[in-house]
This record gives structure tokens, C-alpha cells and sequence, in this order.
């Protein structure tokens, strides 16, 4: 008796404790504004998390990219990418994100409620290394120029780019007057914080004598100068072909020492032609984004929408010794190898404070700089392996069929089980409602995530979870055919059926460890909630019921026959 | 009270001589549909490659949507209704040598030349998955080493619990269900996913307990006093379980056809392979597992008595008699 009591109050407590671990509660969730920031909110719902193929999210795997050099410590550079990677997905403020390394190469990135592929992918995956380049003014292009033209003809290479171009070339000197006074239009403000006085007048009298370059080569025939020195124009048609050129290792060669090319984010438009720019600058950066501290993102109604940058100490005294030496020189802001923007020029030293302009981006562009910036580069370039995106609608409609699917499943169950063993068959139903409280509450206490195979193998389990009982019930109807009584067939039935239910079981739980070992995604999750059902079904089939029977036998003392 | 089956006398393995023909003619033909349509029905996840659903908001015409995809660039695109036909998924074809900017791309592209085509608000992109080549590779060895290690985790244990006879036996016979459950995925076309993965160890979970419970009970039949032939033992067995494996696979059939029938379509690979899992589950614990443990027993004989296995925590491997007597010897 005292152990039926102990029997009742462990499924009583147990009961307690997966509805309090169920209970709906208030979740904090950050959720997104229409112009692309953040802010938190609290959500009451039952504390289940639902799996990216559920609630719609982006997954996304990024492996170090070693295709433009070998990365020498490949363990030890994505660790430190992971912690970059980490900071800036959840500098997004999307609640929920799960980032992870998975092998020696590989992270993992979950972000749940996202619907913008690119921007998420271009978040995690932009290097991020900032660079302050002084751009030349030596006219070391123009001198180059022949050689690169040399090197165009050997390859092959201009004929076909200025065959591409050859419409464009006839009329590349004529609107290079209306090029010299538009200038002052295009070279739209960016400037650092204290620069903000750029003289356009000295600008307009150094570039003059960059403006005629038109003639000869492949290369050079595509190329006009630009407003400063150090940069150029080219029609934005040629960018691809220009680009592919400038990265070849022969034209890289033909560079004057100590100077790169680098092309520039904007296109100006001139005429009814679009251009693009490129620049010669100093390899050497004056000053790294190593030490900055603090970016963020602002709207100027002068220069649009900007990210203001803050250097620590040490930095800013090395970028005002540095800029000191540069005065009346235009600085060039590189982000992964491309110029942001015009290069302002130095008109005096500058300190800590700076700023980025993004041209005609929008404030969630320069949301997404400043978080980068702020975590800092990548150590190592990582190349997207992987990216699965999932709509929330399609989410929805995943759980809701998944719901229908379990629902009609469960009364198929419930009236096999009733159709075939009457009051015991009930007596396993009642235990069925348990064994779905108590998977749904262990699947909440581990903070698992449900995904669709999850809930499928849910269902699923729901069936296979009366295995036990139907092994059980089928052992009491042999004793009982052998004449035994009631009581002592109920007890003989479990005593006999125990050793194929854990042995069954317990192959199945290591299958399904497995398979959680080598899994991902979704299929780790479908064997989480495999284990958590098949312990879940061990515990109410084998001593809930036989609870149950105790509580009737107490009841109906005596009784002499079982609807089994 | 209802019963069905009860008392049966059924001589179940007589006919397994039909029973393993039927079941390697099956296999037999698997393997052909492998090499006509060259391998299995692989999803991105395992070629690599970009697959966009798109959900329109009325019925496309294939033949245009067809065109549309080309007209992008991308003619090797499969294109497949996915459930409703206003859905359908564009699956570009692997990238192999490509980078993975350019995959990046495929999928912008389409989804591009899909809202152009269409209009914006007239075409929803719901999912799209994006897979570099070495992903792919490795899940297919991480899926392998999976499926063998269970197995051999499920040897050990049953040899442990068992007998390693029982354990050869039940991993034969799962090794069967994993060969024609292939071969049913190869002849219905099904394309191989992690899910379907997930399926297959399921199924493989599944058809391992149904033996298990056949094996137990022929376990316990064993201890009785009175000698037995196995093959007698083993087809009493089936028979007493036969009422248990009936219901039980009738109620998991039936929460695996209410999957089938209305989870959708994500998950109706999944549903398809465990249905079929719970034909080959049953057949192979009878039909594979007992001759092979049959077939082992002769090879290997216990010696006669009552010294079958014990069960329980019984450390069956050191008591496993090995009598001088036994001509062949049990190595």
C-alpha cells in the first residue's frame, strides 16, 4: 500500500514538475523594427524551441577559405574567427542565434527569424580589415601605364576588354572637360570628422594634370583620371575585366614598389555614363582597424549616411603622428581591399575620431559596417559552405500539418489500443498522455530544439511507444490463460516482458546516440527527441501501468477477471 | 476479450528458401534502378549545388517557368512540383568546381529572374539551401560511419545481452533491411536527405527491436527443460509474439500513414521509408534472422541441453560452452 502511495506521488511530481517545466512564460525575444534596428520584447508562450525549419531562419556553415593562400594554423585562426563571428551575429540581436564550431574548420551559424539571406551571409562573412591608405601622387600609374599596356597585349587580354569597350574608347576624351567640372559634385563628403573643410579648390588644380591619359593601350585606353591624385575612372562596363587584370600577379608586378591598386565602392555618374573608380595607393596602411574601439552609425544630411569610428589611445596618437606627415595628402578608407567612398583629404592632423561614408546606403548598411568594425576582422577569410534558409511562413505551415499529422495519429493509436484491450487498453492511453507530457517536458528542461524530423519521430514514437504495453498486455493474457489469477498473471506479465522491452530499448538508444554523435541539424534534433521519447515511453509503459493496475487491484479487491 | 492470431501454429520458416529469393530479386532490382539512374537520388545536401522553393501565388506553367530558369542561365535546373502545385523547387546543378560566391549567386539569380518573370508580390522564394561540394562529401562519410557504427554497437550489446549467434543474426538481418530499404528508395526515386538518413536508422532501430523481441522470447523458450529442435523453438516464437507484432506494427503504421498522409511534403520521404521499414522490419526478423541463426546453429552447434543462453546480466561469452565433443569447432 505505502508503495502504491510512493508509485502515485512519484508520477504526481513528475506530472508537477513537466507542467511547470512546460508552463507558458514570459520569453524575452528581440524582434526587428522596419528600418532594420532592434529593440526587446517579451512573448508568453510555452518555453519549446522550435528549430529553424519550424520558425524559418538561415543556417549557414563557413569554412576557411584557403583558396587564395594557404592559412598556416587553421585550428587556431577559426577559433579566434569564431569569437569574431560570434560577437557580430549577436551584435544582430536576434535572440536564439546558436554559433558553434563544428570539426577542426568549420563554424556553424543559426539565426532564427532572418529572412535576408545576403545580409546575414555578408555580416558573417566580411573580413572586415580596415585599412587607411594614402593614395599616390606621384603620377606613378600614368608611368606604368605602358608596361601594364605591354602586359595586356601579351596576354591577349586588352584586345578584348577594348573590344568590349570599343564603343566607349572614340568618346573617352570628349567628356573629359565636362569630367573636370562635374568633380566637385562627385567628390560628395567624405571626410574625416576634422576634414570636413576639404579644399576643393586645391583638389581641382592637382588633378589637372591627371586628366589625359586616353591614349594608346588596352589598359590605358579604358582609363581616365580622376579628381585627385591617385585616382582614376573607367567606365563601369569594364569593371569585371579591369578587375580580373589588376589581380593578375603579372599586372601586380608591373606596379611601382610600395603601391596597389584598389578599386572604389561608388560609381559617378557623368553625362549618361556610369564610372567607376580605381586607386593607386601605398601598400603600407598608415593605421589598421586594430585599434579601433567603438563604430557606429549615423545619418548626416551633408554626406548621408556615415559610420563614426572611434581609435583607442594608442591608435589615435599613431593616426595623428601618421596623418601629420600626410597633410594636403588624400587618405583612402579600404575595407576588405575596397576604397569607402571618396578619399578626403588631410587638411590637418586627426585624432581618435573618424568616420566612414557609405554613399547612397541605407541606415541599416551602416548598421551592419559599424558591427563589424566593431567586432573586428576576420583573422582568416572564410568561404560560405552551406547556407539554408527557410521562409517563416513555410515554418508555420510545417508545424501546423506536423500537428494535424500527430493529432490524427494519436486517435488512431488511442482507438486500436481502447478497440483491442478495453480497460487496460485505457489504462495504456492514460499512460500515453503522460508519456507525451513528460517527452515534451524533457525535450523543455534540455533546452532542445524541435525541428520537422524531430516532430515527425515524435509522432512516430507516439506508435512505437505502446510497443511496451501491447508486449505487456500480450504477456498477461498468456498467464492468464495458464490459469493464473488476476494479480499474479498482471505481475508475472511485466516480470516476463521486462527483458525483451530493455533490450529493445536500449539498442534503440544506442543507435540513436549514434546517430546525435554523427548528425547535424536537424537530425541531431530528431535524435534528441528519439532518446527523450524511448525513455520517456520505458518509464510510463512498464511503471506508470503497472501503477495503474496496482490502483484498480486495490480498488476491485479481489476481482477475479481483467478486461484485458 | 478480442484477439487476433492467438494460438497460431504456423510453420513460418519452411518457406524461407521463397521468402530470401523474393527479397534478393527485390535488392536485385534496387540495384538495376541504381545503375540505370546512376546512383541514388542524392539531395543537395549531399551533391552540393543550390535548390530554391518557390511558391507562387497561382498555378505556373511548367513549360514557362522552364524557360524562365534557362532564359537565367541555368538549363540543367531540376524543376519539381513540391506538394501543392503552386509550389515548386528549382534545383541548380552542383557546383563542383564552382566557388561558393558564385553558389551564392546561383540562388539570387534565379529568385531574380523568377520576380521578374512573375512579378514581385506573385512569387514567394520559401526556402532556399545552398551547399558548397565538401559539405556534401563529408555528410555521406559521417552518414556511413554512422549506420556502421550503430551496427556494430548493436553487436556487441546483443552479444553481451545474448549470444554473439543472436547478434550475427539481428545485424544480418538489419544489414538486410538496410540493403532493400535502399533498394526501395532506388526504385520509388526518393531523394536521399539527412531526414530520409534519419529514416533509415530509424527503420534500422525498428526492425532491430522486432527481432529482439522474437530473439527474447526464443531466448526464453531455450531455457525450458524439454529439448527442442531450434528450428521448432524459433517457430514457436513467432507464434506467440505474432498477436504483439501485429498490433504493434499496425498502431506504428498507422502514426506513420496519418505522417504520410498529412504532415506535407518536407516529410514524406521520411514517412515513405519508415512504411516500407515496417514490411522489411517484420519480414527479415522472421524470414532473415531465424534461418541465419538456423544456419549459424549447424555451423556452429551448442551443445545439446539446456545450456541455451541465459539471459540477463548472465556473461553468456565465457559460459558459452565449447564442448570437445562439437566437430566443428567453435574457432
Amino acid at each position: 500500500m505505502s508503495n502504491l502511495k510512493w508509485r502515485l506521488a512519484l508520477i504526481g511530481v513528475l506530472v508537477l514538475a513537466s507542467v511547470w517545466a512546460l508552463y507558458p512564460r514570459n520569453v524575452k525575444v528581440r524582434q526587428r523594427r522596419a528600418d532594420g534596428t532592434f529593440f526587446d520584447t517579451t512573448s508568453y508562450r510555452v518555453p519549446l524551441r522550435k528549430g529553424l525549419d519550424l520558425q524559418g531562419g538561415m543556417h549557414l556553415a563557413l569554412e576557411v577559405d584557403d583558396s587564395k593562400g594557404v592559412v598556416a594554423n587553421k585550428a587556431e585562426a577559426i577559433d579566434r574567427a569564431l569569437k569574431v563571428v560570434r560577437t557580430r551575429i549577436e551584435g544582430l540581436g536576434v535572440s536564439e542565434t546558436v554559433i558553434q564550431k563544428a570539426g577542426n574548420d568549420r563554424i556553424l551559424v543559426d539565426i532564427p527569424g532572418i529572412d535576408d539571406r545576403e545580409r546575414a551571409i555578408k555580416i558573417a562573412q566580411d573580413q572586415a580589415f580596415l585599412e587607411f591608405q594614402i593614395t599616390d601622387k606621384t603620377g606613378a600609374f600614368e608611368k606604368a601605364l605602358p608596361r601594364l599596356d605591354g602586359i595586356a597585349r601579351e596576354k591577349g587580354f586588352g584586345g578584348q576588354v577594348a573590344s568590349a569597350a570599343g564603343a566607349t574608347t572614340p568618346s573617352a576624351s570628349a567628356p573629359l572637360g565636362g569630367l573636370l567640372t562635374t568633380g566637385t559634385d562627385t567628390a560628395k563628403g567624405a571626410a574625416t570628422a576634422k576634414s570636413d573643410t576639404t579644399k576643393k579648390n586645391s583638389v581641382q588644380a592637382e588633378k589637372a594634370d591627371t586628366a589625359t591619359l586616353g591614349a594608346g593601350g588596352p589598359i590605358s585606353k579604358l582609363i581616365l583620371g580622376g579628381q585627385m591624385p591617385g585616382q582614376f575612372l573607367f567606365e563601369r562596363a569594364n569593371y569585371d575585366a579591369l578587375k580580373l587584370f589588376f589581380e593578375s600577379p603579372a599586372a601586380t608586378a608591373a606596379l611601382p614598389p610600395g603601391k596597389v591598386v584598389r578599386f572604389g565602392s561608388d560609381s559617378t555618374v557623368i553625362g549618361n555614363k556610369t564610372y567607376r573608380s580605381l586607386y593607386l595607393v601605398d601598400e603600407r596602411p598608415i593605421i589598421t582597424g586594430e585599434y579601433l574601439t567603438d563604430a557606429k552609425p549615423n545619418q548626416s544630411p551633408i554626406e548621408g549616411t556615415i559610420v563614426e569610428f572611434t581609435l583607442n589611445n594608442e591608435g589615435g596618437r599613431r593616426f595623428q603622428r601618421e596623418t601629420a606627415k600626410h597633410v594636403r595628402d588624400y587618405m583612402a578608407i579600404v575595407l576588405d581591399k575596397v576604397v569607402m567612398g571618396a578619399p578626403p583629404v588631410i587638411n590637418s592632423a586627426i585624432g581618435t575620431r573618424g568616420q566612414i561614408t557609405m554613399g547612397g546606403k541605407d541606415l541599416q548598411a551602416a548598421q551592419d559596417l559599424a558591427l563589424v568594425l566593431k567586432a573586428g576582422a576576420l583573422p582568416v577569410p572564410l568561404r560560405v559552405a552551406e547556407v539554408r534558409n527557410i521562409g517563416p511562413s513555410l515554418g508555420r505551415d510545417s508545424i501546423n500539418k506536423a500537428l494535424t499529422a500527430g493529432a490524427i495519429a494519436i486517435v488512431l493509436v488511442v482507438v486500436i489500443m481502447l478497440g483491442y484491450y478495453r480497460f487496460s487498453g485505457l489504462l495504456a492511453v492514460g499512460a500515453l498522455a503522460l508519456y507525451v507530457l513528460y517527452t515534451l517536458a524533457v525535450l523543455a528542461g534540455f533546452d532542445a530544439v524541435l525541428t520537422l524530423p524531430g516532430l515527425a519521430g515524435f509522432v512516430l514514437s507516439i506508435g512505437i511507444a505502446v510497443d511496451a504495453n501491447v508486449l505487456i498486455f500480450e504477456r498477461i493474457r498468456e498467464e492468464l490463460d495458464r490459469g493464473k489469477t488476476v494479480r499474479t498473471a498482471i505481475d508475472e506479465g511485466f516480470r516476463h516482458a521486462m527483458s525483451a522491452i530493455i533490450d529493445s530499448n536500449v539498442s534503440t538508444i544506442l543507435t540513436a546516440m549514434v546517430l546525435y554523435q554523427f548528425g547535424t541539424g536537424p537530425v541531431k534534433g530528431f535524435a534528441v527527441t528519439l532518446i527523450a521519447g524511448i525513455v520517456a515511453s520505458m518509464f510510463t509503459s512498464i511503471f506508470v501501468v503497472r501503477t495503474f493496475f496496482l490502483l484498480w487491484l486495490n480498488r476491485s479487491r479481489g476481482a477475479q477477471t481483467l478486461s484485458i | 476479450m478480442l484477439r487476433i492470431l492467438h494460438g497460431t501454429k504456423y510453420d513460418f520458416i519452411k518457406p524461407w528458401r521463397i521468402a530470401i529469393g523474393v527479397t534478393v530479386a527485390f535488392i536485385a532490382l534496387g540495384m538495376v534502378f541504381l545503375g540505370v539512374h546512376h546512383g541514388l537520388n542524392r539531395s543537395i545536401e549531399f551533391t552540393g549545388g543550390t535548390l530554391v522553393q518557390a511558391e507562387f501565388a497561382k498555378k505556373p506553367d511548367v513549360g514557362e517557368l522552364r524557360s524562365t530558369i534557362d532564359a537565367a542561365g541555368f538549363q540543367g535546373a531540376e524543376i519539381q512540383q513540391f506538394g501543392s502545385d503552386t509550389s515548386y523547387t528549382i534545383r541548380a546543378a552542383g557546383h563542383a568546381t564552382a566557388g561558393v560566391g558564385k553558389v551564392e549567386n546561383t540562388a539570387t539569380q534565379i529568385q531574380a529572374a523568377l520576380e521578374q518573370k512573375y512579378g514581385k508580390s506573385n512569387v514567394h522564394i520559401a526556402r532556399t539551401e545552398i551547399v558548397g561540394p565538401r559539405v556534401g562529401d563529408e555528410l555521406s562519410r559521417n552518414a556511413i560511419i554512422a549506420i556502421v557504427i550503430s551496427l556494430g554497437v548493436t553487436l556487441l550489446y546483443l552479444a553481451f545481452r545474448f549470444e554473439w549467434r543472436f547478434g550475427v543474426a539481428a545485424v544480418i538481418a538489419t544489414a538486410h533491411d538496410l540493403l532493400s530499404t535502399l533498394a526501395f528508395l532506388a526504385i520509388m526515386r526518393l531523394e536521399v536527405s539527412l531526414t530520409v538518413v534519419a529514416a533509415l536508422l530509424t527503420v534500422i532501430g525498428y526492425s532491430l527491436n522486432d527481432t529482439i523481441i522474437i530473439f527474447d522470447r526464443v531466448r526464453e523458450n531455450l531455457k525450458k527443460a524439454r529439448p527442442e529442435p531450434l528450428y521448432d523453438v524459433l517457430n514457436r516464437s513467432i507464434n506467440e509474439t505474432l498477436p504483439r507484432s501485429i498490433l504493434t506494427h499496425v498502431t506504428v503504421a498507422a502514426a506513420t500513414l496519418s505522417l504520410l498522409l498529412f504532415a506535407g511534403e518536407v516529410i514524406r520521404p521520411f514517412s515513405w521509408i519508415m512504411l516500407f521499414g515496417i514490411v522489411t522490419g517484420t519480414f527479415s526478423s522472421i524470414y532473415i534472422a531465424g534461418p541465419v541463426l538456423l544456419w549459424i546453429e549447424r555451423r556452429w552447434p551448442r551443445t545439446q541441453g539446456k545450456e541455451g543462453p541465459r539471459p540477463g546480466t548472465s556473461k553468456s561469452a565465457p559460459a558459452r560452452p565449447t564442448s570437445p565433443r562439437t566437430p566443428v569447432g567453435a574457432r
